[in-house]
């Protein structure tokens, strides 16, 4: 595989990547703060028609990305009513709002424009364009780093370079602040939060509406982004990848950015089998690259390597006793 | 928690967790501008206006009994079976491989070879959330999510590279031989009298109602539904009795997946005759709504399967003769599984309100 | 004048105002009466103990003046204001911390995570943390509560955590401390440090509320004690002017004594023998510490002992629940501890029916009718069974219906679910079902627990009557009374351990409780 080649793959795997890792991060407040959440897909493509429906009306990507995140945190509310304040199953609420999700953007998308459950292609300012780092023209004469930093880390989407601050903002607020300490406190042992008199139910909402915002931003990047669209079923399981790749990090920030990574550039290859045939002498189907981050994930799951172990009150509503 | 009578628990439950999907459905109708009223007759007429219509209703609902017994068994062993779907498919490959393995003279001999393969396929693919649930507390809903989509992607792989015959250009197996064709209702004496016209509801509908009886049977007249009742009631009271987690949720599991498994005699042999890519069409989940909607118990799911009969083929109607997208019954489906099965204890209070607070008596 | 000695008094009052004064709390939860009236009054800087047997009402109390409970009557003060306590924060605020018997620390957060949780000074943590980490070396100082900061939870030892729990409230400033059973889960010397920590509390003024029921904490710790029995507050005392012996009467209450029409035993053949039984609890625990009993055919054998001492474990590796090792011989044969056999089939295969403590989470499945629960544990039982694949339900419900009548449960209708069954007849039921298998050996926990007084002598007598036709059984009970009117041994178990056997014809309360207490005939005092 020539340079080139690598560096083309590596820029989609970071395009890949993006919704993964947003939607992993989503993943990550909720199932922190104890509400086991296999809705994200659900969110995602709610966000992704809001923002491929509202920017093609309007013609701005902006402020498609704000309707995309009231589509997600709308979801993400009703899910918190359902597992915060009725207490009930966590993972019912999930797949039935993943349900609800796949039909409802469907039937909108369909009403608003006839065009078979899509959005208009949008472009110009209806996307995400791409930003050109400084110095990426200047560079890119310098070997090996130069034309890495001018295709690979520069010319993307807002949001891509959102999603990696991203990490390192999750990191600082769960590790740094009062918040994280309280959100992780809660999904650890919420009795320990209750008795030092801080509300369980208020920081698992505030938990499900940042879930909802980061699955916003990745629904907006699946239609305005990596995509000029919405189509349906556009996410296409990305959400339960992400879901896969938070337990493969292990509910951990800067591992749930190398799990998605890797994820990604799983996908990536997947879509240039003639490279991998070229680079290894013989076929990889493409089915198995496709089915390796489950299997990864099943493993991590029996702990056959490093135990994955979930927040320990993770799933169970919370009732007060002594 | 409200504490409801049980026969308003059984009945009312259900009913209103349906009549707050179809609200919310008419209202989203409505807002997409589109009358639910004119969606309801649509859907109605569609599904069960015409022997014709039934004859659709109950090919789906014929797959939706299997994989809400799926769900209900492994409920019952309180192990939530998000893996129909796949289990479903690789029930598929069995049953495709059986047929496919002989030229089959006629079907009452390829059927029950075909019953056995799918239900063993349906069941291995089970085993191995199974065991990890049973063995190594791996969350069996995680795992059999991850089986779904490594299920998929293996169904693909081995239609693109191993049974797709040369030539051939869509991933699907060659057509099975003609003696593995499963009469319909429109083949069989007496009912072609009712179903005139070529339907795609089969005999395998009939193995689905022996299916009910059966999982019925097991779950509350044998000793092992006795210890998986138990069991998903109370693990530590199992125990105390005697009755090990282990055997349970491994036997619990194999047979929900076996059970997922034994659908595809429905959709891969008695209608598209091949196995093709997604097989099971989303039937695996809609098992998760038909157990909720149904309270867990066979003749819930065979009610509640019909309903989500009608839900699928009224709502491939409604995409085809009005401007409502087909996608309305996910919707609806969603909405069900949503109320039935995570806002029951919101659907409690509200009947609560009807029911004064009663204790139950004790003398 | 007379108006200016009120005004006196009163002054008087406020000047040495009391650190919590409870007036009339009352509390129900539906019919049961969890506390009853209750007034309590702490002076400032004293160690004060609150005994009494499990369910009394003691962790109510103390979760009321923590926030958890509203109280339905009843005033509290605090420093002899009244003060209103809607939720732990505004304990927190009233000044007072409690170390609950569980503790609520956050198992893979740090020692400083844990002590700020809640009680943060700012939105980042580095301030905080910097704050507490000075703190705590100050507190460590002061009251020999040194716990290293940055450890984590989980790989502390339970005595370790429990300091975190106490750095935590004197963090938030509490003054008046609640430590609920806090020696429950200590070893004798872990106790000793937390007791020298509790004296060092004192000294500097703030005041320690012991809640326990264990008599010899109380003797060793206590500046004043209030026994609590049954809901109801019966005396308070100075700890000075009483004595185990006094205390261990008014825990216990002389209650009616039931008369139990009990003949002389005749024990014959051995029919279990115990040696050195060991059991050790998920956490590496040891629970029983080599215990050795035997049981004669035709006697009863009582354990004595509060709750928590090992009997529970006991009944579970006999009842096939638990592993243990040691050797447990019935019979002539020894049973399988460990292995394929050492489950709850395989003892009833053997002849061993068991009465579980706890009947609702062990001893039925609340959600199936009384007939399922009949079978509950035998549904394996041929006689249960129509062919090889289907059972008999039609027997199972005939022999439940007799079961039933013959154990007089009420209402006798076997398809009733468990759940609407009284406690006492959810017990009949459970008796039913193991004493009609006309065991070898029974056994039998709290068997009256949560039981009218009806059905108590009921159940009495149908144990007597399996002594007399020669079985042999194991009654595990918390109430004393129980034990001395229907064991023909008493054995007294405390910390795992058999402290000893008297014969319930020689013997009194007052000895027994002291064996209850840990305290052997050469160490009491």
């Amino acid at each position: 595989m020539d340079y080139a080649i690598l560096l083309q793959i590596l820029d989609s795997t970071i395009r890949l990547a993006v919704p993964l890792l947003l939607a992993c991060l989503a993943g990550l407040y909720s199932e922190r703060s104890g509400i086991f959440d296999i809705g994200l897909e659900g969110k995602m493509l709610m966000a992704a028609m809001c923002t491929g429906a509202v920017a093609a009306m309007t013609g701005s990507v902006w402020v498609g990305l704000l309707a995309g995140i009231a589509g997600s945190v709308l979801f993400a509310v009703i899910h918190g009513v359902a597992s915060i304040t009725f207490r009930g199953n966590q993972l019912i609420s999930g797949v039935a709002l993943n349900f609800v999700a796949s039909g409802v953007t469907v039937l909108v998308a369909q009403s608003l424009f006839q065009q078979g459950g899509r959005t208009p292609p949008l472009s110009g300012d209806a996307r995400f364009n791409p930003i050109t780092l400084p110095f990426a023209d200047a560079l890119s004469g310098v070997p090996i780093l130069g034309p890495f930093y001018a295709d690979v880390v520069s010319g993307h989407g807002a949001l891509v370079y959102i999603a990696f601050l991203a990490v390192p903002a999750t990191w600082w607020v769960l590790y740094r602040t009062r918040f994280g300490l309280r959100l992780r406190a809660v999904g650890e042992n919420p009795a320990s939060v209750d008795t030092a008199g801080i509300s369980v139910v208020r920081l698992r909402y505030a938990a499900v509406v940042i879930t909802g915002l980061l699955c916003g931003l990745a629904g907006a990047y699946m239609a305005a982004g990596l995509q000029a669209g919405f189509g349906k079923e556009m996410t296409a399981g990305r959400g339960y990848i992400a879901l896969a790749a938070l337990i493969f990090a292990k509910w951990r920030p800067w591992y749930a950015l190398m799990a998605t990574l890797l994820f990604g550039f799983f996908q990536a290859l997947a879509l240039r089998p003639d490279v991998i045939r070229n680079t290894i002498g013989f076929d990889v189907p493409v089915p198995a690259l496709d089915a390796l981050p489950y299997i990864l994930t099943v493993i991590v799951l029996a702990g056959f390597v490093g135990r994955a172990i979930p927040p320990r009150a993770g799933g169970e509503p919370y009732v007060k006793e002594r | 928690m409200t504490r409801l009578p049980r026969w308003a628990d059984l009945v009312l439950v259900p009913f209103i967790s349906l009549a707050l999907a179809g609200i919310i459905s008419a209202i989203v109708i409505l807002a997409i501008g589109q009358s639910p009223w004119e969606a309801l007759r649509t859907m109605v007429t569609g599904s069960v206006g015409s022997a014709y219509a039934w004859g659709y209703t109950l090919y789906y609902a014929t797959s939706f009994m299997f994989t809400g017994l799926a769900v209900t068994v492994a409920f019952h062993g309180s192990l939530f079976n998000i893996g129909g779907e796949g289990q479903a498919q690789l029930g598929g490959l069995g049953v495709a491989l059986v047929c496919l393995a002989l030229p089959w003279p006629h079907w009452t001999l390829a059927l029950p070879v075909a019953m056995v393969a799918g239900a063993i396929f349906g069941a291995a693919w089970a085993a191995v959330p199974a065991y990890l649930q049973a063995r190594r507390g791996s969350h069996i809903v995680i795992t059999t999510i991850m089986f779904n989509y490594i299920g998929a992607a293996l169904i693909i792989y081995l239609l693109v590279n191993v049974l797709k015959p040369a030539g051939q250009m869509d991933p699907a197996t060659a057509r099975f031989p003609a003696g593995t064709a499963l009469p319909t209702l429109s083949d069989l004496p007496l009912l072609s009298l009712i179903f005139d016209k070529k339907v795609p509801a089969n005999v395998t509908l009939f193995v689905a109602l022996i299916a009910c009886w059966l999982v019925w049977l097991i779950l509350w007249r044998t000793r092992l539904g006795y210890e998986i009742r138990a069991f998903g009631k109370s693990e530590p009271a199992a125990i105390y009795a005697g009755i090990s987690p282990f055997k349970v949720t491994m036997i619990a599991m194999l047979i929900s997946g076996a059970l997922a498994g034994l659908m595809s005699i429905n959709n891969v042999m008695g209608e598209s005759g091949r196995l093709l890519q997604n097989s099971s069409e989303g039937a695996g989940f809609i098992g998760i709504a038909v157990a909720l909607m149904g309270r867990n118990h066979p003749i819930g799911v065979f009610l509640a399967a019909i309903l989500f009969g009608m839900l699928y083929q009224g709502g491939a109607e409604i995409g085809l003769w009005t401007s409502i997208p087909i996608e309305l019954r996910t919707v609806v489906q969603g909405l069900v599984i949503l109320f039935t099965g995570a806002l029951d204890q919101m659907v409690r209070m509200i009947l609560g309100i009807f029911f004064r607070p009663r204790r139950m008596e004790a003398a | 004048m007379k108006a200016t000695g009120g005004n006196a008094s009163g002054r008087q009052a406020t000047a040495a105002p009391f650190a919590i004064e409870l007036r009339g709390i009352s509390k129900a939860f539906g019919p049961v009466q969890a506390n009853k009236e209750i007034a309590i009054q702490v002076a400032k800087g004293s160690i004060h103990g609150i005994i009494g047997e499990n369910g009394a009402g003691k962790s109510t109390l103390m979760s009321i003046l923590y926030g958890f409970y509203k109280a339905d009557a009843g005033e509290i003060l605090i420093n002899g204001r009244p003060t209103v306590i809607p939720d732990s924060q505004a304990a927190i605020r009233a000044g007072i911390g409690m170390v609950f018997q569980h503790f609520k620390l956050v198992q893979n957060f740090t020692v400083l995570e844990n002590v700020i949780l809640g009680a943060e000074d700012g939105a980042l943590l580095r301030p905080s943390l910097a704050k507490a980490r000075k703190v705590l070396g100050e507190l460590a100082e002061e009251y020999e509560l040194d716990v290293d900061p940055d450890a984590v939870i989980e790989e502390l030892s339970v005595g370790h955590q429990q300091r975190v729990e106490i750095l935590k409230a004197l963090y938030r400033h509490a003054d008046i401390l609640i430590l609920d059973e806090p020696t429950g889960v200590l070893t004798p010397a872990e106790a000793d440090h937390l007791f020298r920590i509790l004296r060092n509390l004192k000294e500097q003024g703030k005041t320690v509320i012991l809640i326990t029921h264990k008599l010899r904490e109380i003797m060793e710790i206590t500046d004043t004690v209030s026994v609590m029995r049954r809901g109801e507050m019966t005396a308070t005392v100075r700890t000075a002017g009483t004595s185990p012996e006094e205390l261990a009467e008014l825990m216990v209450g002389r209650k009616v004594l039931l008369h139990v029409p009990k003949g002389e035993a005749r024990p014959g053949r051995t029919v279990l023998e115990v040696k050195d039984l060991r059991v050790r609890d998920d956490d590496g625990v040891e629970r029983l510490k080599g215990i050795s009993l035997s049981i004669r055919a035709g006697e009863i054998l009582g354990i004595a002992g509060v709750a928590g001492n090992g009997q529970s474990e006991l009944l579970q590796v006999l009842g096939g629940i638990a592993r243990g090792t040691g050797a447990v011989i019935l019979n002539g044969e020894s049973l399988d501890l460990t292995g394929k056999h050492s489950d709850g089939q395989s003892r009833r295969r053997r002849g061993i029916s068991h009465v579980p403590e706890d009947r609702q989470r062990l001893g039925m499945i609340m959600d199936f009718t009384a007939w399922e629960n009949m079978a509950f544990g035998y549904h394996n039982d041929p006689a249960y069974q129509k062919n090889a694949i289907l059972m008999d339900n039609d027997a199972i419900l005939t022999d439940a219906k007799g079961k039933m009548e013959r154990f007089d449960v009420r209402p006798p209708i076997p398809t009733l679910p468990a759940k609407s069954f009284s406690g006492g007849n959810q017990q009949k039921i459970i008796l039913a079902r193991e004493i009609e298998r006309n065991p070898d050996l029974l056994l039998v926990g709290q068997p009256t627990r949560g039981v009218d007084i009806g059905a108590i002598e009921f159940i009495h007598k149908r144990i007597v009557e399996l002594r007399d036709a020669g079985k042999a059984v194991l009654l595990v009970s918390v109430e004393l009374d129980e034990i001395m009117s229907l064991a023909d041994r008493i054995a007294v178990m405390f910390d795992g351990r058999i402290m000893g056997e008297r014969d319930p014809a020689t013997t009194n309360e007052r000895e027994l409780g002291l064996l209850m207490a840990g305290v052997t005939g050469d160490t009491a005092r």
